[in-house]
């Protein structure tokens, strides 16, 4: 065993002994394992989010995404931002929402509001479709860097079943106060790793910034800026919006809203969460400082681009480190996750679909046991896919945008949206994404004549705009949801 | 207090629009390609934007109901 593979090992072993810790003597209700009670104060709900937003889609993905794209990859800088300032408004009434009817969950919230328990199971199927690419992201992540870490000895697809093994043990005996313990270490770990590669990598390889930046241009002029066809400026506004609506949208980013104590913590959060943003900066430089050092990595192989840089520079103890932390980016959200596809399944769509005779005990019980086979599946798409990190991200994130427009109008008091209408909707958008993944179309190949502007949207807006036309003309055709329920 | 809660639509134009007109790796700014430090502008200037809307939002004077502790 390497000394890398070592210091990775006991680092898991270290979170899992934490996640054990933190719920030994607690009654794990379904409400506590899932929320947490509802006790979290600012710096905790900070951290829960934090620790979901900086994953390995962060880490490698970002990394990656700089070394293999360029300048495209500062469409994430751009998204959280505008997400933050978004979430000023729309948390506060979703959390007091939720606290009022003591709602545990994103599809209880919609069904609530719409009055619709088959709307509830929709958004439940919506949220765990768009989970799979999430988990197998994280996955794929860790297959990376327990490969890499191993120099080889262990081959990535028994890296991705170990990893998958430490997320579904650490999940099962936790649940999210683990997650927000963990948290805290792995918050600490990644700004300290993140930050020194950042400085270091630019410094050590090139002498500099200025330096590196302009050696990758004058290598590859206009890398560092939007291309003017394919990931153009067009597909930088519209991936930009498209992902900071479907930011909370998310059904853990949902979930985590109902953790908090106060609704004030999200107007607070909402200053200090931009600020975060700045360590991908930090990420992007080292996937840059990679560009001209690892040339040659190309398709999803771009996620190693962080790893094969630091391996030709670092010892391998310090590798381990830079391992530990990824394993730690990776686990904590991966456990989140997890946790959320489960309890959807056992608690949104088991449960309504037995109406009567189902206890909350039952329901904690399968949603535990649920979490191996979520696992499975994550595994199984992730031994077989050739996506990378960012692509499967963007895709979650087309699915999960889908929600967003039914709820906005569920917040005004006077909804003019019916729940067959939101269905619909809902339905036609969700449609078009797969339809449109699955045959690898984009707006450019179904209409090769459009302006370049138009050509280069990205794919998840037409489907948004088709699921706003739909859920318009259902719901002026069909019954309006009592005003009482929309209040 | 509404002028101010406005100012919420900056980032906005500053992200979008901004990165349209200012698409472009050279002049390098402080060593970076120059969209790239408009964007890292902006991170930093919609933190300070939504802690001016915070220091003047009314809601953040009341204080805010807060959840039950559980059985």
């Amino acid at each position: 065993m390497s000394a890398a593979l070592a210091i990775i090992a006991l680092t898991a072993l270290g979170a899992l002994l934490l996640g054990l810790r933190a719920s030994r003597g607690r009654d794990m209700s379904l409400e506590q394992w899932t929320v947490g009670g509802r006790g979290f104060g600012a710096v905790f709900v900070f951290l829960l989010m934090a620790g979901e937003i900086y994953t390995t889609f962060t880490f490698l993905g970002g990394s990656g995404y700089a070394y293999g794209h360029g300048g495209p990859t500062y469409y994430i800088l751009g998204y959280g931002c505008l997400a933050y300032v978004i979430s000023y408004w729309l948390l506060p009434p979703i959390w007091r929402y939720a606290q009022q009817h003591r709602l545990i969950s994103q599809p209880d919230y919609f069904a609530a509001k719409y009055d619709s328990r088959a709307l509830g199971v929709l958004v439940a199927v919506v949220g765990i479709v768009a989970l799979i690419p999430y988990l197998v992201l994280q996955f794929k992540g860790l297959g990376i860097i327990v490969a890499t870490a191993s120099y080889g000895a262990i081959p990535s697809a028994v890296a991705v079943w170990i990893g998958a093994a430490v997320v579904t043990a650490y999940v099962m005996v936790s649940g999210v106060r683990g997650s927000a313990w963990t948290a805290v270490v792995k918050d600490a770990l990644i700004l300290a790793v993140a930050v020194f590669l950042g400085v270091y990598l630019p410094i050590h390889l090139y002498g500099g910034f200025g330096a590196m930046f302009s050696a990758i241009q004058d290598a590859k002029p206009g890398f560092l800026a939007l291309p003017a066809k394919g990931e153009s400026v067009a597909w930088f506004d519209s991936t930009v919006l498209l992902t900071a609506l479907g930011f909370y949208m998310w059904p853990h980013s949902f979930g985590s809203i109902f953790t908090a104590r106060t609704d004030k913590v999200f107007r607070q959060n909402a200053i200090v969460m931009p600020l975060y943003q700045l360590i991908l900066a930090f990420v992007f430089m080292v996937g840059f400082a990679a560009v001209l050092k690892v040339p040659g990595l190309t398709g999803p192989s771009i996620d190693l681009a962080l790893f094969r840089v630091s391996i030709q520079t670092f010892d391998p103890w310090f590798v381990g480190v830079i391992g530990a932390a990824g394993v730690l980016t990776a686990l904590v959200p991966g456990s989140m996750i997890m946790m959320t596809a489960a309890t959807l399944l056992a608690n949104n769509i088991y449960r309504p679909l037995h109406s009567g005779g189902v206890t909350d005990q039952s329901v904690t019980r399968l949603a535990r046991w649920m979490v191996p086979v979520v696992a499975l599946v994550a595994v199984f798409f992730t031994l077989r896919g050739g996506q990378t990190i960012v692509a499967l991200l963007l895709m979650g994130y087309s699915f999960v945008t889908q929600l967003f427009p039914a709820l906005v109008m569920s917040l005004r008091r006077h909804n003019p949206l019916s729940s067959a209408g939101v269905f619909a909707g809902i339905v036609v958008g969700i449609a078009t994404i797969a339809a449109t993944s699955l045959t690898h179309t984009t707006v450019a190949s179904l209409f090769p004549d459009l302006p370049e502007a138009l050509r280069d949207l990205n794919i998840g807006i037409v489907a948004l705009v088709l699921n706003v036309v739909t859920l318009t003309v259902v719901s002026g055709i069909s019954r309006r949801v009592p005003s009482a329920r929309s209040a | 207090m509404a002028m101010i809660k406005a100012l919420a639509a900056l980032p906005f134009l500053g992200i979008l629009v901004g990165s349209v007109f200012l698409n472009r790796v050279t002049p390098l700014v402080l060593g970076l390609p120059l969209l790239l430090a408009w964007l890292l502008l902006w991170i930093v200037l919609t933190s300070a934007i939504m802690a001016v809307i915070y220091v003047t939002d009314p809601a953040n004077r009341v204080p805010s109901p807060r959840a039950e502790p559980d059985a």
